[in-house]
């Protein structure tokens, strides 16, 4: 298709590479992959895990007093006893952190920068520059977040989903001064790099695909990270609008989101404007958010589970059919968010529709992936285990949606535990354990064909995964029983007493799968100097990526870029006489030709 | 002591974790010495994956058995009958296809966990396992879609058909007080521009309004049995949530504008009380707060149980304690509490 020839000599290394433009302002989107997978993911990751055991330990024991907490909250946890203030800031800054810099930035980043590429037979991103641009600009966001963890009156506070007039007010409460005016700065920031990296993404695709890569032959983990760079370019500049709009109701005085405030003793100017407003337009955004940090772990886990599995994804069509489904569903339910917001009714019933109708593109990925498990030779590698236990999170998340997406049911349930359990399952840990399968299995490409400690990995494959179901399986019937989110401490509620013990479980298997994340950064640390070599292509693959050699060089391919003759499912695929079509090989990477008397389906 | 514990709880943690590295080491032949999975690695986490599907139902049948009680009692609203009915439905269908899938995505990656030279079989296609499989999903769906919208429409068809009683609910960092509308059952018109505090015109009451002269404003919650509310719920500051978990009725409180909510309660504090799950649980209950008095803590008071309406979005410092109790009662009882409130115009200070 568009496979340059002449790219080749473009990238070759006429220029002496310094150290600057080798690993700090990289153009190459390896190096740029690596930039994202550190910072967004195991530093920004860092902090947000760390946030979340304080505030579970904080709900475990309510009031009790913590060295730990006088260590890391310093004057907002006076004698070591956190105060409700900054538990509010701890969950805001856990959300932000761990949705848009973790699992957006991160996981996407990451990837898609690495294996758009390599898998479409690129010599690099469309635009080397603008991929530059973008991590830098997602690094800057990044530090001023991480700034506005340190201003006096402590960071944003108002809930991840900064609803004004919380937000808006310095008087509601003190994270809403410097705090969330860096929030709204660092966002904005993210929002523009995200953008630069959305569209390089898109059009990378569309053009740079080699020869014989026809959208049909696209990689799975290409259609999703494809397909969710376009949900981000329609929605984040929503989110954009909103945070300026906020900024001038803020810092200007004008009353987008606010009307009739008393507060403090007296009445505020603010005339006319409304939260609900506000609501619409974050979630605009925030619902496809979850798709957009969901479809790229579940691309990934196509690719690692085929790979894996020595058999064809099942359903190649109807995966790329549901990405595609429920990208479009994902822009048109956000009102399931708001159900109660005031919202009239009837909007509600509308919603409840289009919510109930993403469970049919979500169910049938689901039966794939379990179809493409069956009759297989699988080979549990650690990307494969998390590749599974994201099906397995996926579907037990993923089934109470069912209730969130129903009005009626939504109700009782809505801003209670229920909820966030539901969320975690589906997005947080889905999403966590597709980025860890991608690591896994592409940590080679990254380093230089080192690959990762399989043992560690199985250890902290299984902690993890008994840990995720120990904290947010019982906190459905926390949720259920009427406990709301965001409680600094469910004392003044008689009637939640007897909870307490199931917060002091959850909290317990919140520590030991914290811990057992320390173990991940270990292996990959020291991987990546002591790291064994294994052969260049390890899992035995048959996309492009593993036709390039495993030293790093600008451009990918030292000579011709690889053609490519068939889609990237061949494993296992045999002769009518059940030979397999290459002897003494189960697979058929994408740039081998089709033999003699092979057939070739159409898929 | 919890710091200790704590810590303990995380050395051990590093023990096992150590531990089970050298386990899954000892398990692999010492010829091979590849990060790539072998025969035996297959093995062994193919029994584990079959070992996890265990866990899995283990802990849904654990939480069940240990939590399921500490779960709300049945609704004590009209409309909460059907809700928790269709809650009961939905939950059967969830549990049904959870059971289903989990074990055959943990069997299947016990089952064909690799060999070398198995050969896996190439499956890429079959048009009408997926038909099946997508129409199943569609009728079911439907089905619960046109159950909850129907419930949805009814609960959210606010009206004044069967008289019924109105009550404000005005929220504020970090309370609730309610307006009822006096013997005219109307309120009056109110703006929080006309907040006088030292006048005690606290929910800014429009006094040239006549209906607001008799509106009666009071810091508890009583609601008659039997008798249709309307909600109209106001903010005054920040976005609160009116959550009233055993009605199954929640709403946003908006400041700028009145959002409403409608149910009609059929339980009395004193019958619910009475019901022997709530019997137990006030029982569970007094006994670890009988517990912490022994232990000299404060917070320890016995409890009676009661109807609640607690704030349910996140409004600031003291989002986790701004509640207000509710009392259900009979006609009679409502009346004669409500004969003893005093009402706005008795209760404001008179212009000069």
């Amino acid at each position: 298709m568009s496979a340059t020839e002449h790219g080749h000599e473009d990238h070759g290394h006429h220029h002496k590479e310094t150290f600057v433009t080798k690993y700090i302002f990289s153009q190459d989107h390896k190096m740029i992959a690596k930039q994202y997978l550190i910072t967004g993911v195991l530093i920004m990751g860092f902090i947000g895990i760390a946030m979340s055991l304080l505030f579970r330990m904080q709900l475990a024991w309510p009031g009790e007093s913590f060295s730990v907490f006088q260590a890391f909250l310093g004057k907002w946890a006076p004698e070591g006893v956190m105060d409700a203030d900054v538990y509010l800031a701890l969950i805001t800054m856990h959300g932000t952190i761990m949705v848009f810099f973790v699992l957006t930035a991160g996981l996407s980043g990451t990837f898609s920068n690495l294996l758009i590429p390599l898998q479409i037979g690129a010599r690099d991103m469309a635009s080397g520059f603008l991929n530059m641009l973008s991590f830098w600009m997602f690094f800057v966001s990044a530090v001023i977040m991480v700034i506005s963890l340190f201003v006096e009156a402590g960071p944003a506070a108002a809930g991840w989903t900064i609803y004004p007039p919380l937000s808006s007010l310095p008087m509601a409460q003190p994270g809403s001064g410097m705090g969330m005016t860096l929030w709204l700065v660092s966002m904005a920031i993210f929002i523009a790099s995200s953008l630069l990296g959305s569209l390089n993404y898109i059009v990378t695709v569309i053009n740079l695909r080699t020869k014989g890569m026809s959208m049909t032959r696209l990689p799975l983990t290409i259609w999703a990270f494809f397909v969710t760079a376009i949900i981000g370019v329609i929605s984040f500049p929503v989110l954009l609008s909103a945070a300026l709009l906020l900024i001038m109701d803020r810092s200007f005085g004008t009353s987008f989101f606010l009307s009739d405030i008393f507060i403090q003793g007296e009445v505020l100017h603010y005339q006319g404007g409304s939260p609900v407003l506000f609501e619409h337009l974050f979630w605009f955004l925030g619902h496809p958010e979850v798709y957009i940090v969901l479809l790229p772990a579940l691309g990934i886990t196509s690719e690692v589970m085929s790979t894996n599995a020595r058999k064809p994804i099942f359903g190649y069509r109807a995966m790329v059919a549901s990405i595609l489904a429920i990208a479009f569903l994902s822009t048109i339910v956000w009102g399931h968010h708001m159900f109660i917001s005031g919202m009239n009714p009837f909007l509600g019933s509308v919603f409840t529709f289009t919510t109930l109708l993403i469970a049919i593109p979500s169910a049938v990925k689901a039966f794939n992936y379990i179809t493409t498990l069956w009759k297989g030779n699988l080979q549990l590698n650690p990307g494969m285990l998390f590749s599974i236990g994201l099906v397995s999170t996926f579907i037990s998340g993923g089934l109470t949606g069912i209730i969130l997406g129903d009005s009626t049911l939504d109700i009782n349930v809505h801003d209670t535990y229920f909820v966030v359990a539901h969320f975690h399952l589906v997005m947080g840990i889905s999403a966590l354990y597709g980025l860890f399968a991608g690591v896994y299995h592409w940590f080679p490409k990254m380093f230089q064909g080192r690959m990762m400690n399989k043992n560690l990995g199985y250890v902290h494959f299984w902690i993890t995964a008994i840990c995720a179901y120990g904290i947010f399986f019982p906190m459905h019937f926390v949720g259920m029983a009427g406990v709301p989110r965001r409680y600094y401490e469910n004392t003044a509620f008689p009637m939640f007493d007897e909870l307490t013990n199931v917060q002091v479980l959850m909290t317990v298997f919140a520590l030991i799968a914290g811990a057992a994340q320390l173990v991940f950064v270990y292996n990959f640390v020291v991987s990546i100097f002591y790291g064994k070599r294994g052969p260049q292509n390890p899992w035995s693959s048959n996309t492009l990526e593993w036709t390039a050699p495993q030293e790093h060089m600008h451009g990918n391919w030292p000579g011709a870029i690889p053609h490519v003759h068939r889609w990237a499912y061949d494993y296992s695929k045999t002769y009518e006489n059940g030979e397999y079509i290459i002897p003494g090989q189960d697979f058929v990477p994408q740039n081998i030709p089709l033999q003699d008397n092979e057939e070739e389906l159409n898929h | 002591m919890t710091a200790l514990l704590t810590l303990t709880v995380l050395v051990l943690v590093a023990i096992a974790i150590w531990q089970m590295t050298k386990i899954f080491e000892l398990s692999q032949l010492k010829s091979e010495n590849t990060e790539i999975a072998t025969d035996s690695d297959n093995k062994y986490n193919g029994y584990l994956l079959f070992g996890f599907l265990i866990f899995i139902y283990g802990i849904t049948i654990f939480s069940f058995a240990k939590y399921n009680k500490m779960l709300l009692p049945e609704a004590s609203s009209a409309h909460g009958g059907e809700y928790d009915q269709l809650m009961w439905v939905s939950f059967a269908i969830i549990f049904f296809v959870q059971t289903i899938t989990q074990a055959l995505l943990h069997y299947f990656g016990y089952k064909y966990r690799g060999e070398k030279g198995k050969k896996a079989l190439f499956f890429a296609d079959n048009d009408r396992l997926e038909f099946i499989w997508t129409i199943i999903p569609v009728i079911v769906l439907a089905g619960l879609i046109l159950w909850g919208l129907y419930t949805w429409t009814n609960i959210m068809d606010i009206n004044d058909e069967d008289d019924p009683l109105i009550v404000e609910l005005y929220a504020q960092q970090f309370n609730w007080t309610a307006r009822y509308g006096g013997d005219d059952n109307v309120l009056g018109d109110a703006s929080v521009r006309l907040i006088d505090i030292d006048r005690a015109n606290v929910l800014g009451l429009d006094e040239s309004d006549p209906n607001t002269a008799d509106d009666v404003i009071v810091k508890e919650l009583h609601l008659p049995v039997g008798r249709k509310v309307n909600f109209m719920m106001r903010s005054q500051d920040v976005l609160h949530s009116a959550y009233m978990p055993h009605f199954r009725a929640q709403m946003n409180c908006v400041p700028g504008m009145i959002t409403q909510f409608s149910f009609t309660p059929t339980v009395t504090t004193e019958e619910i009380r009475l019901n022997p799950d709530v019997v137990d649980k006030v029982k569970r209950t007094n006994a670890i707060r009988a517990k912490r008095a022994a232990a000299g803590e404060t917070n320890s008071d016995p409890w009676e149980y009661d109807y609640v309406l607690l704030c349910n979005k996140i409004c600031g410092k003291s989002h986790y304690n701004m509640q207000m109790k509710i009392i259900v009662e009979t006609e009679e009882e409502y009346n004669k509490w409500m004969a003893e409130q005093t009402t706005f115009k008795e209760t404001v200070t008179p212009a000069e």
